[in-house]
């Protein structure tokens, strides 16, 4: 099959260009993952991000076909109608809209900033007790869906609000973890998290296109949480 | 938290809320409007001048033109934000966003006065 993939080493490439591989695929449903290994043994310069190779780390998150997903947990069969079958080539490039390191590695520090805004950490000021802090098991359902993210930014990268405005807008990946701790019931900052996103940028500026949702390699809804919060504030400003 | 002096309400949450609001405003009187000339066809005149110089009708229109203009500046400010900023258009993108910010308010307030001109202006 053939295999298309941005190429860009900055010390020594003047601008971008799309490499193409043939792969021996043996008719096998690889990952994604297991086609850029097999040309990975044959081009050692070829460089990603890769650890768990089971979809639980999120280093792999690449644009596959014009899909964000992460390379590991994505076969060939699901890419796209052909791609399996080598009518059509499978297409790897970065995720779009943060500056790349080399090849398919992107420079992840604008992403990691939305995320430290959202202070993703409980807090709660009233003593530690013994053992943990407990909550009902109503209360714990409340964070399911929300808790899963593993931060490999497909749905923030593929967010056109996060293009466009990737140091305002927060981006689904961060507005999720922001209302992971909103629904706590363990956390205290209520009124001071949602007293930093109702400004025109840090939240609304999300049109409700739901590409978070359609590339969340993990199936969450980030879309539902940033319209949770928007409730929220209603809920407080009305 | 993200500062903004030239959004609608200064704050996204009265932006958000406005745009629903005369959004759904401006869709209850196109459908409206739209059913009225479907009922009334071969309408003359006389009788749509009665209606739109009608006190209830003058307000219903004062309402829809300041809903117009609420919602495209919220909308348009929302597209001068996206498209005129670093990414496309380097170190100019602040004088240039600001000036067809500035171009489009003086604009949208033209309008308004022009169409409260042609409802109350008693011709």
């Amino acid at each position: 099959m053939k295999v298309s993939i941005y190429r860009y080493n900055p010390e020594t490439d003047r601008e971008p260009y799309m490499q193409d591989y043939e792969v021996d695929i043996a008719g096998k449903d690889l990952m994604v993952l297991d086609v850029l290994a097999l040309i990975k043994d044959r081009d050692s310069s070829l460089t990603y991000r890769r650890s768990c190779r089971e979809g639980v780390c999120g280093s792999d998150g690449m644009n596959i076909n014009g899909k964000n997903g992460l390379a590991c947990i994505t076969p060939l069969s699901e890419v796209a109608p052909g791609v399996l079958e080598g009518k059509k080539p499978l297409v790897v490039r970065p995720l779009p809209g943060l500056p790349v390191i080399r090849d398919l590695a992107v420079d992840m520090t604008m992403f990691y900033n939305q995320y430290e805004k959202v202070k993703p950490y409980l807090i709660n000021e009233t003593p530690a007790p013994a053992i943990e802090r407990l909550q009902t098991p109503e209360d714990r359902a409340k964070i399911d869906g929300l808790y899963e993210c593993i931060l490999c930014a497909c749905c923030s990268t593929s967010c056109p609000s996060f293009w466009w405005n990737p140091e305002k807008f927060l981006g689904p990946a961060a507005l999720l973890q922001s209302y992971r701790f909103l629904a706590d019931s363990r956390d205290q900052a209520t009124t001071e998290r949602l007293g930093h996103l109702d400004d025109p940028f840090s939240l609304f500026r999300c049109r409700g296109i739901m590409n978070c949702v359609s590339v969340c390699p993990k199936g969450l809804n980030p879309t539902r949480a940033i319209g949770h919060i928007r409730s929220m504030l209603l809920e407080r400003a009305v | 938290m993200v500062t903004s002096v030239t959004s609608l309400g200064r704050n996204g949450l009265s932006d958000w809320l406005v745009q629903r609001v005369s959004a759904y405003l401006l869709a209850v009187y196109a459908i409206g409007l739209m059913a009225y000339l479907l009922c009334n066809p071969g309408l003359e005149y006389a009788a749509w001048y009665a209606l739109m110089t009608s006190v209830p009708m003058q307000i219903i229109n004062t309402l829809v033109v300041f809903s117009i203009a609420a919602h495209a500046w919220v909308g348009l400010w929302t597209v001068t934000t996206d498209y005129l900023n670093g990414p496309q258009l380097g170190r100019s993108a602040t004088g240039v966003r600001l000036g067809v910010q500035a171009l489009l308010v003086l604009l949208i307030l033209v309008y308004v006065l022009w169409g409260l001109v042609m409802i109350w202006g008693g011709a």
